[in-house]
């Protein structure tokens, strides 16, 4: 069968470095990932139920590995070579259609007891992702023995799938898993309800996250800085209070939580940028890093007011950022990585998803799909979503022709 | 030779291409056969002795004991002076308020006063520099009272140095500044340049709070203001003068010194501005291309550095001395004298070449904001009679309108621009909304009292000022601006001036009768 697939290749990583750094997704042309013919994994064990994607999504993540930006700290939590993909809608077997929840926890592993974390029925603090009977990987589409979404088949445990409702589009239904991260990360944001919360990025992540503040949290103001069109205008729809380029955001904190400001260089009548809000005294209750950047935690270090959060949905990386703010202003700094149950609703967070992704119309953020063949051309649109007026790009694997032969 | 007045020339074959101001440059514009050109008067003769006009106005005031009986020794005597709004541009050395106030203190030397403040009425303004003090009062009046904290800008965010002095009977609060309003004698030495300043807006307005100016500063009053250089038919200065009676009814006691200047606005090379083109020299034409094309290749920093290093020749033409009202009526004629043109009939389109220069963007940047209240505040309203251009006519603005702000001066301006005009640019809805929002945050308070940025609530005035206009225009077209600001005004922008032309069409039909206002220098239209 087709699989696009991630082969452990220090030359190509490092190729794919210097040709992401020149256009974005350009890691695609010489890097590790390849588009191959191989078997069909296998299952790990006799509960594991074959999964022929329908659609699958295109994320950041993927999108630093193509492009060999990815973090060392994922070395030792993924094994090669592996088929990326972990925002699947597919077909089981009996014709089931499911969403797969991607995180490879104990269940899925065959460690028992659980860890506390997945005892807990919080499968995103899983503390033995490299250990059990499967090889490591974090998540499905990380994870040498499972398969990933970018392929004609992958195997996915019981534990892992989701039901799609019926006259749930794949569209939609591709769209739970980030819908899921961006849930989780808005329910740490509970100190921001009635108040004031930033979000720096508007991409799928940022989108999402919008979505869901408004739905669980209901802050009184909530404000996004988002750099393209498309995004300004969905951030509106999606309910942000004020919607401002990203560097408009010091500016619109400021304005909304009635903040002093200082420019750079301290004030003074003297300082040209004086009248310039560099960094505020007081600022936004909680910000939501939706992007991962060094520029957007130093934003976000910068218009979070002091003893408020930070909350970081957007995957990092290595960056270098200075924490001062965050000491001088006593800041939480929080991960919101993935899913698992939510203890202040008392639900798993992909069933939050499912009814945010109906609730919100979320499939709209799909903006593209592309065959498995033109992988370039996907993670390339995917890599420029933005600038191109997209925000999901997905690999659409409904017409296949190897799929109806397995 | 007598000054020509000013005149409404005919466009016809023969007519050169006209000159219209484009911010910090100038273009050449041909307007289509039948026309109306409307030129402003040639400058007036300036008073020959300048020191003893003052002096005499000093000692034979109107409707004023002569100011030495005024002064005495022990009194507390304030000097209040108008700020770097004016004149526009800037003036040569010696400044007019210099030579008034030098004059002033020499009676009040003599008079054995030695309890004398200097206050930049400046209200909402921002703070004038040392540089600007010194260049309006001069070196010597600055070096003797401003190291004792006897010179300085007023402040009207410093409730202790605010008076509440009562409500006029229509219940507008008259706060002004404490020293001012408890001082034996205010004297105010004012800049006339055109008529809406002067007579009781200089102390209600220029030494007033925020709780004070709103009641004239505001929607309401402004769209009955027509036009507020008219003050008989201006609710802006019926409010003040209102405020003028509770300020005379408490006892405040106001020697108000007047002064008005020609309009000789541009020195060489730059003086073919105000020359009519068909009577530009060899001289003239060398240097309007020279100085085009310089311009053009300069970057902006450049060009916004050479233009405003400009200082004005402008002189003095008359100055009046004593109580309020009387003196503000014979500046009114000076100014009108100087200034008006009369115009018969209104037209369907109105354009407009827009300066670099205003009163809020001195040594400064011309914001959109800015350009909207030049354009729509200022100019529109320098009429007397009816507005230049018909009710539902287009106003066409030649200006480059640059998304760029002065972040030391207009902070607020640039969060007004992203986050007031991104909602709405109706005047009513802007105001109920934001105002009082901008007006009390407690950070533009700060840089307006420490830093050098107009008040929080000035943005807002700006966009009243123009709120009569934008209720008389049927469109406004800006040439040669940058569009995305020009649309986030609430604007269309137009590349030339043909397709502003033919965008009017859409609005006035396919023939309509064409104005330019050929301004500065200023002028104002007497239209019939």
């Amino acid at each position: 069968m087709k699989a696009l697939r991630v082969e452990r290749s220090l030359p190509r990583f490092a190729a794919a470095r210097v040709a992401g750094a020149l256009a974005p997704g350009g890691g695609a042309r010489v890097g590790p990932l390849r588009l191959v013919d191989v078997d069909p994994p296998a299952p790990p064990g006799p509960e594991w139920q074959r999964v022929r994607p329908r659609l699958a999504g295109i994320c950041g993540s993927d999108l630093a590995t193509v492009d060999g930006k990815a973090s060392p700290w994922f070395e030792p939590i993924v094994s090669f070579p592996f088929v990326p993909g972990h925002e699947v809608v597919g077909d089981l077997d009996d014709g089931t259609r499911a969403v797969i929840e991607p995180v490879l926890g104990c269940a899925a592993r065959g460690i028992d007891p659980p860890c506390p974390g997945c005892a807990a029925n919080d499968v995103g603090r899983c503390r033995n992702i490299a250990f059990g009977h499967l090889e490591p990987g974090l998540q499905t589409g990380y994870c040498a023995d499972t398969g990933g979404g970018w392929s004609i088949a992958l195997m996915a445990h019981p534990s892992q799938l989701h039901r799609v409702p019926d006259g749930m589009s794949d569209e939609a239904a591709v769209m739970v898993e980030p819908t899921a991260c961006a849930v989780r990360g808005a329910l740490k944001c509970a100190g921001g309800a009635g108040g004031v919360i930033a979000v720096v990025g508007a991409g799928t992540l940022g989108l999402c996250t919008l979505a869901a503040l408004r739905r669980w949290v209901g802050p009184d103001q909530l404000l996004v800085g988002a750099k393209h069109p498309q995004q300004r205008r969905l951030a509106t729809e999606l309910g942000a209070t004020t919607v401002v380029e990203p560097a408009g955001l010091t500016r619109a904190v400021r304005r909304a939580t009635g903040s002093m400001a200082l420019p750079r260089g301290g004030p003074g009548p003297r300082n040209r940028t004086d009248g310039e809000p560099d960094q505020l005294l007081g600022g936004a209750d909680v910000v939501v890093d939706c992007v991962g950047s060094e520029a957007s935690l130093a934003q976000a270090l910068a218009v979070v007011r002091p003893g408020g959060r930070i909350v970081m949905v957007g995957m990092p990386g290595s960056v270098t950022v200075d924490l001062t703010p965050l000491w001088q202003r006593e800041v939480e700094l929080v991960g919101a990585y993935a899913y698992g149950r939510e203890p202040q609703l008392d639900r798993r967070t992909f069933d939050l998803a499912f009814e945010l992704v109906a609730e919100a119309r979320l499939e709209r953020l799909v903006s593209a799909t592309y065959p498995l063949h033109r992988y370039r051309d996907a993670l390339s649109h995917a890599a420029e979503s933005g600038r191109r007026g997209a925000v999901k790009v997905a690999f659409d694997l409904r017409n296949e022709k190897d799929r109806e032969r397995l | 030779m007598s000054p020509r007045p000013g005149f409404v020339l005919e466009v016809d074959r023969s007519t050169p291409p006209t000159l219209f101001m484009h911010g910090e440059g100038f273009r050449l514009e041909s307007l289509p056969v039948g026309s109306r050109i409307v030129y402003p008067p040639e400058a007036l003769p300036t008073v020959a002795d300048i020191d003893g006009a003052i002096r005499s106005a000093l000692l034979h005031p109107v409707d004023s004991e002569p100011l030495p009986a005024l002064l005495f020794p022990g009194m507390r005597l304030t000097i209040a002076f108008d700020d770097v709004s004016l004149p526009l541009p800037p003036m040569r050395r010696p400044d007019v308020r210099q030579r008034v106030i030098e004059a002033v203190l020499d009676l009040a030397a003599a008079a054995g006063v030695d309890d004398v403040h200097l206050i930049a009425a400046l209200a909402l303004h921002r703070r004038m520099t040392e540089a600007e003090l010194r260049h309006a009062v001069g070196d010597r009046v600055y070096d003797a009272f401003a190291p004792r904290g006897q010179l300085y800008n007023f402040d009207a965010e410093d409730p202790d140095a605010l008076t509440f002095v009562g409500e006029t009977d229509q219940g507008e609060e008259v706060e002004i500044s404490k020293r001012a309003a408890e001082s034996d004698l205010l004297i105010y030495v004012n800049i006339n340049l055109v008529a809406m300043d002067g007579g009781h807006k200089s102390t209600a307005t220029g030494l007033a709070s925020y709780r004070s100016l709103r009641h004239h500063h505001n929607v309401r009053t402004l769209q009955r203001s027509r036009s507020f250089m008219d003050q008989h038919r201006s609710e802006l200065h019926s409010s003040n003068w209102r405020m003028g009676k509770v300020l005379r009814d408490a006892g405040v006691k106001i020697f108000q010194i007047e002064t008005t200047l020609n309009n000789d606005t541009f020195p060489p090379p730059f003086d073919f501005l105000q020359k009519r083109e068909w009577e530009w020299s060899a001289r003239h034409r060398a240097t309007f291309v020279a100085s085009s094309k310089a311009l053009d290749r300069a970057p902006n920093r450049v060009r916004r550095s050479v233009f405003h290093s400009v200082r004005a020749p402008h002189d003095l033409t008359g100055v009046a001395a004593g109580e309020v009202e009387a003196v503000h009526r014979l500046t009114t004629a000076r100014v009108y004298e100087q200034q008006l043109v009369p115009v018969e009939g209104q037209t369907d389109v109105l354009t407009l070449g827009l300066p670099y220069i205003c009163p809020y963007n001195v040594n400064s940047v011309m914001n959109p904001i800015l350009v909207m209240s030049t354009a729509l505040g200022y100019f529109f309203n320098l009429y007397r009679g009816r507005p230049l251009v018909r009710e539902g006519g287009v106003l066409i603005v030649s200006h480059p309108t640059p998304w760029e702000f002065h972040p030391v001066h207009h902070p607020s301006y640039i969060d007004f621009f992203e986050q007031v005009l991104s909602e709405t640019t109706d005047p009513l809805e802007v105001e109920k909304t934001y105002e009082q929002a901008y007006a009390e945050d407690e950070w533009y308070r700060h840089l307006y009292r420490t830093s050098y940025a107009y008040h929080g609530v000035h943005p807002f005035y700006m966009w009243y000022w123009g709120s009569h206009a934008l209720q008389h225009l049927g469109a406004v077209i800006v040439v040669g601006g940058d569009a995305r600001a020009v649309r986030r005004l609430g604007f269309k922008p137009a590349s030339t001036l043909r397709d502003a032309l033919e965008m009017a069409s859409d609005v006035v039909g396919r023939d309509p009768s064409i104005t330019h206002f050929h301004a500065p220098p200023l002028m104002m239209a007497d239209v019939t």
